[in-house]
C-alpha cells in the first residue's frame, strides 16, 4: 500500500473544509440559492428583484461596517456564537457533500447522527448570542427560537428513523445512498415520502422563513434574535442562514431521496421558496401544536410503515 | 412571581411608519398591560387654520392625513355647509360621494396590505398594493394628483368630471371586482390567515359603546354605525347601498368589513356616474357670516368630525378636528391585554390606526400624573417666547 505522508492528508482535509466542498463552495452556491429566492419572491410579488450579486454585496457590506455591543453584554458568548454556528454548518456541509460526491471513501458509521446534532448547533448558538446581548426583544425571540426547536426536533428524529429502518440500520450517509442506487430511493415508498413531507416543514422551520420565522418577526419583534447584532457578527448569522439553505435540501435529498442533484436541488428549493411566500407567520403556540400534534403524528405513522415493511 | 418585561413599540418601530408609542408589559408571551403614547407628530393644524382664509383652510386640512386626504376637507366642506345653511350643487354632491368612496377603496387596500404585512405574509401585501394603483390611476385621471386631491371647496368642488372619461372609469372598477373577489377567498379560505386573525382582538358590543369606537372597528363588533346613513349627507341618500357589520368584534371580522366595503365603495361610485346630474359645480361663495357650523363624514377609518367658528371674516374663529383615530386607539387597551406579542401587533394595525390625524398635547407631571399645562398655556408660552426674541431683535 502507499505510503501518504500525514501532511498531505492534512492539507486535503483542509482544502476540503476550507474551498471545496467546504465553506467557499457552499457559500458561493447558498449566495447564488439566496439570491434565487430574492428574485423569485420579487417575481411573486410583481417586483424586479435584485441583481445576481445582491446577496455578495450585502454580505461584502455588513462585514465592513462597525460593530456595536450593547452594554451588559456578555462578550465572549455574543462574540464566539456567530463563529461557532457558521463552522457548524461549514462541518455539515462538508460531509454531505463529502458523501454525495463520492471523492473517495469518507464518512464514518453514525455521520448521520453527527450531521443532525450539527445542524442544530446553528439555532442553539443563535439563541446564545440573542440572550447574551441582553435586549429584551432578543430575549422574546430566544425564547421563541428556543420552543420552535423543541418543537420540530422531534418530528425530524422520528422522520429519519424511517430510512434508518428501510436500510437495515445504515447510519453511514454514503451507506444510505449507496442503499437507495440499489433499492430505489425512500421517498418513492408511502412511509418514505411521508416522512419527507415532515422533514421539509421542519427543514422550513430550520432555516427560519416564514410560516416559522417567528423568532426573527420583523414586524413583531424587530429582527428578534438578531436585533444586537452589526457588522461582521450579522454578516456571519446571515451567512449561515444562507448556508444552512444549501446544507439542508442536501441533507434531504441525501437521506430521502437518493442523493444530490441539481433538479432535485431546485425543486426543494422552489418548495421553499413558495411556502414563504404563500403564507403568513403563525404563532409560536400554534407552530408548537402543529409540529408536536401533527408532525409528530405523521412521522409516528411514517415509523409504523416502515415498520411493516410500506 | 411573576417578572413583567416591557416590549416597546416605538417610538419608531417597523410595524407603524407614524411615530406613535405602545409600551407592552408582558409576562413571557402574554401581554398584561399597555401604555399607549402618542403626542410625536403634533402639528397644531387648528391654530394654524386660524390664521388662514377658508378657502386656504381646505387645502391645510387636506394635509392632516395622506391617505385620508379627502376626508377631512370632506367634513370641512360639510362644516361650512352648515353653517352657511346652504346646499352646493347636486352635481358636485355627486363629485364629492365619487371621491370619499374612490378614497376607501384605495385606504382599505392600503391597511388589507399592511395587515398582511404585519402577518409575515408579504404577497397579500404587494399585491394589494399594485391593486391600489387602478384606484390612484383613475384619481390621477379625474382630479390630476394621486394623492391629496384638492377636489373640495366650500360650497362645491373646484373641477369638473368629464364624461368621456366616464367609461373608462367603470371599466377600471369593474376590472378591480375579480382582485377584490381574490382577496375576499385569500381571507376567508386560508385556514393560516384565519388561524392568526380569528379570536383575538375582540372588542364586544360594550366595548364599543363604551370607547365610543368609531367606523369598521365598530361595525365589526355588530354595531352598524355610519354617518352615511345615519345622518345622510353629500350623494349618499340618493344611492342604494347597504352598511356592513359582522359579529365576530375580532381581527377577522373587521378584515372582512373592510373587504366587503370595498364591493360597497364600487357600487356606491358605478351608481353615482350613472345618475350624476348636470349643472353647476359651485356656488361661489363670497361672504362669511358670523356662525358656527359641524361636519362629519364616514372617513375610512369611521366618523371624522369638524367644528367651525366664524366671527364673519376672513379665516375661522375656531377651529375643532376629532379624527376616528383618536376614538379608535383607546380600545387597544381593551383589545390587546392577554393575547400574545405577536397578536398585539395586528390588533394594534387592525383599527387602522392614523397617529398624524389624532395628536394632542398635554404637558403632565410624570411622577403625580398632574396636568401642568394645557393648550392655552403652550399658547401663551409661544406668544411669550416670540415676545422675548422680538425685544431681542429690537435692542
Amino acid at each position: 500500500m502507499e505510503e501518504v505522508s500525514p501532511v498531505k492528508i492534512m492539507l486535503k482535509h483542509l482544502f476540503n473544509f476550507i474551498i471545496f466542498p467546504g465553506f467557499l463552495f457552499t457559500a458561493v452556491v447558498g449566495l447564488a440559492a439566496s439570491w434565487i429566492d430574492r428574485k423569485v419572491t420579487a417575481r411573486v410579488q410583481w417586483r424586479v428583484g435584485p441583481p445576481w450579486y445582491q446577496p455578495f454585496i450585502d454580505l461584502v457590506k455588513l462585514s465592513i461596517k462597525e460593530i456595536t455591543v450593547p452594554k451588559g453584554a456578555s462578550k465572549p458568548v455574543f462574540f464566539m456564537a456567530p463563529f461557532i454556528g457558521l463552522s457548524a454548518v461549514i462541518l455539515s456541509s462538508t460531509f454531505l457533500w463529502l458523501a454525495n460526491l463520492e471523492l473517495g471513501a469518507s464518512g464514518f458509521t453514525g455521520d448521520l447522527i453527527v450531521i443532525l446534532y450539527l445542524l442544530t448547533i446553528p439555532s442553539i448558538m443563535l439563541i446564545l448570542g440573542a440572550s447574551a446581548s441582553g435586549n429584551p426583544l432578543a430575549a422574546v425571540g430566544a425564547s421563541r427560537e428556543i420552543k420552535l426547536l423543541l418543537a420540530y426536533e422531534l418530528p425530524f428524529v422520528f422522520a429519519l428513523v424511517v430510512p434508518i429502518i428501510k436500510s437495515n440500520g445504515l447510519l453511514k450517509l454514503q451507506d444510505l445512498i449507496a442503499f437507495q442506487a440499489a433499492n430505489g430511493a425512500f421517498a418513492s415508498n408511502i412511509s418514505g415520502f411521508l416522512a419527507m413531507i415532515v422533514a421539509i416543514f421542519c427543514m422550513q422551520a430550520k432555516l427560519g422563513l416564514v410560516p416559522f420565522d417567528m423568532a426573527e418577526a420583523e414586524t413583531e419583534i424587530m429582527a428578534g434574535v438578531y436585533i444586537e447584532y452589526s457588522g461582521i457578527l450579522l454578516a456571519i448569522l446571515k451567512l449561515t442562514k444562507i448556508m444552512a439553505m444549501v446544507a439542508l435540501p442536501l441533507f434531504l435529498s441525501t437521506v430521502f431521496w437518493g442523493g444530490f442533484s441539481i433538479w432535485k436541488y431546485v425543486v426543494l428549493l422552489v418548495i421553499i421558496i413558495l411556502m414563504r411566500n404563500t403564507n403568513p407567520r403563525v404563532r409560536i403556540d400554534q407552530a408548537l401544536r402543529f409540529f408536536w400534534k401533527k408532525m409528530t403524528f405523521v412521522a409516528i405513522i411514517a415509523v409504523l410503515l416502515a415498520m411493516i415493511g410500506m | 412571581m411573576s417578572t413583567n418585561k416591557i416590549i416597546p413599540i416605538g417610538p419608531y418601530h417597523p410595524l407603524q411608519e407614524e411615530p406613535e408609542f405602545f409600551r407592552l408589559h408582558v409576562d413571557g408571551e402574554t401581554v398584561v398591560d399597555i401604555d399607549i403614547e402618542i403626542g410625536y407628530n403634533h402639528r397644531m393644524i387648528e391654530k394654524i387654520a386660524e390664521s388662514k382664509s377658508y378657502d386656504q383652510v381646505t387645502f391645510l386640512v387636506e394635509r392632516i392625513c395622506g391617505i385620508c386626504s379627502t376626508s377631512h376637507p370632506f367634513a370641512y366642506t360639510n362644516a361650512i355647509d352648515d353653517l352657511l345653511g346652504v346646499t352646493p350643487p347636486e352635481r358636485a354632491l355627486y363629485i364629492r360621494t365619487i371621491v370619499g368612496e374612490l378614497e376607501r377603496i384605495h385606504s382599505h387596500l392600503l391597511w388589507l396590505g399592511l395587515a398582511g404585512h404585519f402577518l409575515g405574509y408579504n404577497t397579500v401585501w404587494m399585491w394589494a398594493w399594485r391593486y391600489r394603483e387602478p384606484v390612484l390611476d383613475i384619481f390621477e385621471r379625474i382630479t390630476g394628483n394621486r394623492n391629496h386631491y384638492a377636489m373640495f371647496k366650500p360650497g362645491g368642488v373646484r373641477r369638473d368630471f368629464y364624461e368621456e372619461d366616464f367609461p373608462w372609469i367603470k371599466k377600471t372598477l369593474k376590472s378591480l371586482i375579480p382582485k377584490f373577489d381574490m382577496f375576499k377567498g385569500a381571507v376567508l379560505d386560508d385556514p393560516i390567515i384565519r388561524a392568526r386573525t380569528e379570536g383575538i382582538g375582540i372588542l364586544t358590543r360594550q366595548d364599543v359603546h363604551d370607547y365610543s369606537v368609531v367606523g369598521p372597528t365598530a361595525r365589526a363588533s355588530g354595531v352598524g354605525i355610519d354617518v352615511r346613513k345615519d345622518d345622510p349627507y353629500a350623494a349618499y341618500d340618493k344611492v342604494e347601498w347597504k352598511v356592513i357589520t359582522h359579529e365576530g368584534g375580532g381581527v377577522f371580522a373587521k378584515a372582512v368589513v373592510r373587504i366587503l366595503e370595498l364591493y360597497e365603495s364600487t357600487n356606491i361610485i358605478l351608481q353615482c356616474l350613472d345618475n350624476m346630474p348636470k349643472g353647476d359645480i359651485d356656488l361661489n361663495i363670497k361672504d362669511m357670516p358670523a356662525g358656527e357650523g359641524i361636519g362629519r363624514h364616514e372617513a375610512p377609518r369611521g366618523e371624522v368630525f369638524h367644528y367651525i367658528m366664524s366671527d364673519g371674516g376672513n379665516s375661522p374663529a375656531w377651529h375643532k378636528v376629532r379624527a376616528p383615530s383618536f376614538m379608535n386607539i383607546a380600545s387597544n387597551k381593551k383589545a390587546v391585554i392577554g393575547g400574545t406579542i405577536s397578536d398585539a401587533t395586528i390588533i394594534l394595525a387592525a383599527v387602522d390606526p392614523c397617529y398624524c390625524c389624532t395628536e394632542r398635547t398635554a404637558v403632565v407631571d410624570y411622577k403625580t400624573g398632574k396636568k401642568l399645562m394645557d393648550g392655552q398655556d403652550l399658547v401663551r408660552l409661544s406668544q411669550e417666547k416670540t415676545e422675548k426674541l422680538r425685544s431681542k431683535l429690537k435692542s
